[in-house]
């Protein structure tokens, strides 16, 4: 199960960073949601992952038995997942305000900060 | 006095809710200001207790310190706390003048209480995945007030801005999610503990995802290029707190993260931050001297000066770290306080391009004067703020025998007199495109009133540091002591039992 989840996060990140080098902005930013979810999923196999012991605390007892996955580790997921959705959120939005101002999606054409000869 | 940690966190939330609620009609200004003092103090008390009794825990929720999230405060810390309440009372008195009632409609006091309160957090936070929260906090409410104002050229810095921050948090997440399963804690003083017994290598790799991680918050070289490409198109007030503190969040992670967590394999780590440093050194400043416009100068010299506290952190000897939180303190102030006066510089002069400015220290000696101050700290000039701070760097790089270091460093300090010059050649020097002469009496007295006030009590303070330098450097040396032998911070957190 590991390793299935590892290929999973190699495969997404190749694709991401291949979705990263566009020069489309959009495509750029699906990239980076296909990295968050890497990560995502990196600390989601960091706890361990146990299909068979589902991590329960039987009634009466105070841990729960040996060899359960650790849930803290999807308890932080859930919260980068949140975080994640409200930053993709975000930055969806101020594409699209830079799409409709600076009439690009093309990030080697966006110069305003930074023009090519400063001295103009 | 546990209660006093939480405070300054609370402070800033709870100006940001009241700022927010009164955006309306101008009290959000004020409210602003009075919660920027409050937080201002309740930072002081802190650093007063940590000095009077050593590093400070509380637990959150009451869980205990492996489990729960702490919170703590040593001698680094309350320092940042305090300095960011000190950048925060005199941005938000300056952007009683440089705001729009239009942004301030928008909730921009609001934005910038959370980011005060997500700097704050950031630096008391005891936990790494707190320390990611808290990182968000800051980030979400910059990006906020980065692109406020909607001009077209900060939708362009914008976009950039928040993808390169993005990736870089994403590898931090990263990093934690492969610490945590390695180590099975996320808890800094805890981990200091755990490290050294886990497999030397996969830490070094996981050490190395931190280190580009807060190097691109941090602006090192080679992933400084958001900077530069974004830190001059906000408002002025806007600037001048993300080029005083954001950056340095970066750099005081870094700094806690590679002399408490990750000292396993220093010879491999801080070598690489030490030739990382030299080069952000260089191209920093190489790169301000290729610039036209105010702003983008003093955001390449913000790369340039991280090197410098980068620098002190590779070394790793008493000296070097002493020398890397002096630097840290002063860099803020004194940024911050070049930030302020390009805006007013801007107000009067009509533009931050050199090209089309000039006459400022014919019309304004007094707003020359002041900016004399902070760009001769920065340069290095005795005896001001800056002249310790490199002092201090330059002799611990040459007390371990770092010729070339020392060098580069010196050489640096040169080379920012050079750019800083041609800021006062071109703008306060010759004689203005227009043939107009900008004078500070053509700002309304209250104006004049909230922006020469924080400027000129920066100045102050950095005239201060530079002539009594002594009980500043205590405590710095103090904080150096404690980041090197992190035993006292560790107690605090998980108790004496270990």
């Amino acid at each position: 199960m590991e390793v299935l989840i590892a290929i999973m996060v190699g495969v997404l990140v190749a694709a991401s960073v291949y979705l990263m080098l566009a020069r489309n902005v959009l495509r750029f930013l699906f990239g980076m949601v296909l990295l968050s979810n890497a990560a995502n999923l990196l600390i989601f196999a960091s706890g361990g992952l146990t299909p068979e012991a589902p991590p329960l605390i039987a009634y009466g007892e105070n841990a729960p038995p040996d060899g359960v996955a650790n849930a803290l580790p999807q308890a932080l997921v859930l919260t980068a997942i949140v975080i994640g959705f409200g930053l993709f959120a975000f930055a969806l939005t101020l594409i699209y305000r830079g799409y409709q101002n600076l009439g690009t999606l093309n990030s080697d054409q966006m110069r305003l900060a930074e023009p090519e000869d400063p001295a103009k | 006095m546990t209660w006093l940690l939480p405070l300054p966190l609370i402070l800033p939330f709870a100006t940001a809710v009241l700022a927010f609620l009164f955006r309306r009609n101008g009290e959000g200004r004020w409210i602003s200001v009075a919660g920027s003092a409050v937080m201002l103090g309740a930072g002081v008390l802190l650093l007063a207790d940590v000095l009077r009794y050593g590093p400070q825990a509380a637990e959150m929720g009451g869980w205990p310190a492996p489990f729960g999230i702490v919170l703590v405060a040593d001698t680094l810390s309350a320092v940042m706390v305090v300095i960011t309440g000190i950048t925060a009372l005199a941005v938000s008195i300056y952007a009683l003048s440089d705001i729009t009632d239009e942004m301030e409609q928008l909730g921009y006091h609001a934005l910038f209480q959370v980011l005060i309160a997500g700097v704050t957090g950031a630096f008391l936070t005891g936990d790494l995945f707190n320390l990611y929260v808290w990182f968000e906090v800051m980030l979400i409410s910059s990006f906020g007030l980065l692109i406020l104002g909607g001009k077209r050229v900060q939708l362009d810095a914008g976009i950039k801005y928040v993808t390169l921050n993005l990736i870089s948090t994403i590898l931090f997440l990263s990093g934690i999610g492969l610490l945590y399963g390695t180590t099975g804690t996320l808890n800094l003083a805890d981990l200091s503990r755990i490290v050294p017994t886990v497999d030397d290598g996969l830490m070094t790799v996981i050490a190395m995802m931190f280190m580009v991680g807060f190097g691109v918050k941090a602006a090192v070289f080679p992933l400084f290029f958001w900077l530069p490409a974004s830190y001059h198109t906000p408002s002025f007030a806007v600037s001048a707190v993300f080029a005083g503190l954001l950056t340095k969040v970066g750099v005081y992670a870094m700094m806690r993260m590679f002399t408490l967590v990750f000292t396993q394999d220093v010879g491999f780590t801080h070598t690489i931050l030490l030739w990382v440093a030299c080069a952000t050194m260089v191209t920093g400043v190489l790169g301000a001297a290729a610039q036209t416009d105010f702003r983008r100068i003093l955001s390449f010299h913000i790369v340039s000066q991280i090197g410098y506290m980068v620098l002190g952190l590779a070394l790793m000897t008493p000296l070097a770290l002493m020398g890397a939180v002096f630097y840290l303190v002063h860099h803020i102030i004194v940024k911050a306080n070049l930030f302020l006066v390009a805006g007013v510089a801007n107000r009067i002069a009509g533009s931050t391009e050199l090209g089309r400015i000039g006459g400022l220290y014919k019309g304004a000696p007094f707003l020359a004067f002041l900016f004399l101050i902070p760009a001769f700290s920065l340069a290095g000039f005795p005896p001001l703020s800056g002249f310790w701070a490199k002092y201090v760097l330059v002799k611990a790089s040459m007390d371990i025998q770092m010729w070339v270091v020392a060098g580069i460093a010196l050489a640096v300090g040169l080379m920012t007199i050079y750019s800083m010059t041609k800021i006062w050649g071109q703008a306060f020097w010759k004689p203005h495109p227009d043939g107009s002469t900008p004078t500070l009496s053509s700002l309304r007295p209250a104006d004049r009133m909230a922006l020469l006030l924080p400027i000129g009590m920066l100045a102050t303070m950095t005239v201060v540091i530079g002539l009594f330098p002594e009980p500043f450097v205590q405590v710095a040396e103090r904080a150096a002591a404690e980041l090197l032998d992190p035993t006292a911070y560790v107690t605090a957190v998980l108790g004496a039992s270990e």
